[in-house]
């Protein structure tokens, strides 16, 4: 979980059945990225949980270190990417189904805090690298067999 | 913390289960290959998501990836990982075609050929643990995927994720006789889940 002002970018590379949630504030230039990996934090088993892996407890992490950067609540907007089935099983173990359970939890928690999602790129079985310009709100994903694709 | 009890003796018993795994992997595919394979010094470490994330360098680092989850006594996630050439190469002398190439060739008879080799070798990796521990150990059908290395591996994180933000990585390299340095080397990486560390420390009587 971090955030980036221009001229910097913010990424995270090799991303699988996580997913990327990328919020940003167009007016302000702040832009702040969370890499989620389970769908909610009551299936942690840890005393102390790292809050940033959660869909429900890294968002709002997420949108907190965006509001003490200097954005707007009411301005803020999503980009998400990621979620993807790196492996097809005929196994029903739930586990083989994280990516899309992560994407659906992503989703919840965004309309829960009224943040539009303003473009996706989610689920297929490929790995993503994904880079965020907080400058132009264009999210770069690269795949291995798609190349380079801007949403 | 979640693996309160893992010290330097703990990890020296989890390199020797990778030794023994790995060894046996090595010795199938010499036999299915005709070739001699070199195995390398195994490691145990208890390391880092990003740490794992990063162990062949960069996450995007495209890779072959065959992919099987362990269940019966002992639970975890198993990964046979190796760069796009050296499978070519591996398939190239299973189907005696000279040119094969997976980044351009997109028969199902070469995706098929890789998918057995990791058969074959996960197979004798687990067979030889199940056996040295004597403890059942299942595997799912092996799956294959070929992406970055990153997006692989962190399948076998996520479970893991639940309880803590470290894991631990029992992993072994095996390549082609002197063909250790030129980077075409495959590894196994076994990332038992938390609860079967202590199945393990048991089965062999260690506290």
């Amino acid at each position: 979980m971090g955030v980036a002002k221009p001229p910097d970018t913010i990424r995270t590379s090799g991303l699988g059945s996580c997913v990327g949630v990328v919020l940003y504030d167009e007016t302000k230039k702040v832009a702040g990225l969370v890499h989620i990996m389970l769908p909610d934090s009551s299936l942690s088993r840890s005393e102390t949980p790292n809050i940033a892996k959660f869909a429900d407890t890294g968002i709002k992490g997420l949108e907190e270190m965006l509001l003490k950067e200097g954005a707007q609540k009411c301005r803020l907007k999503a980009k998400i990417a990621g979620g993807a089935q790196m492996f097809q099983f005929s196994s029903s173990k739930e586990i083989m189904r994280i990516g899309q359970r992560n994407v659906e939890a992503v989703k919840r928690v965004l309309k829960e805090l009224g943040i539009p999602i303003i473009a996706e790129d989610t689920g297929g079985s490929s790995g993503r690298t994904i880079e965020f310009n907080p400058a132009t709100g264009k999210l770069m994903i690269r795949t291995v067999n798609q190349g380079v694709n801007e949403i | 913390m979640i693996h309160p009890k893992i010290d330097p003796m703990h990890l020296d018993i989890l390199k020797e289960i990778g030794n023994i795994g790995a060894a046996h992997a090595a010795t199938s595919l010499s036999l299915l290959l005709d070739k001699r394979i070199e195995m390398h010094v195994p490691k145990a470490e208890m390391i880092t998501f990003n740490e794992t994330m990063n162990l062949l360098g960069v996450p995007d680092e495209v890779v072959v990836g065959i992919y099987l989850r362990l269940e019966g006594d002992l639970e975890g996630n198993m990964f046979y990982v190796l760069p796009i050439e050296q499978a070519n190469r591996f398939i190239r002398r299973l189907l005696k075609n000279k040119r094969f190439d997976l980044r351009t060739d997109v028969s199902e008879l070469g995706l098929s050929a890789m998918q057995e080799i990791g058969n074959i070798l996960s197979g004798a990796y687990l067979s030889a643990l199940s056996d040295f521990l004597q403890l059942k150990v299942c595997s799912t059908v092996p799956g294959l995927a070929i992406d970055m290395f990153g997006a692989i591996i962190s399948l076998g994180l996520i479970e893991i994720s639940r309880v803590s933000d470290y894991v631990i990585v029992i992993h072994t390299s095996i390549s082609e006789e002197g063909k250790e340095d030129s980077g075409m080397t495959g590894r196994f990486l076994l990332l038992p889940s938390p609860e079967s560390f202590n199945v393990i420390f048991k089965a062999l009587g260690v506290r």
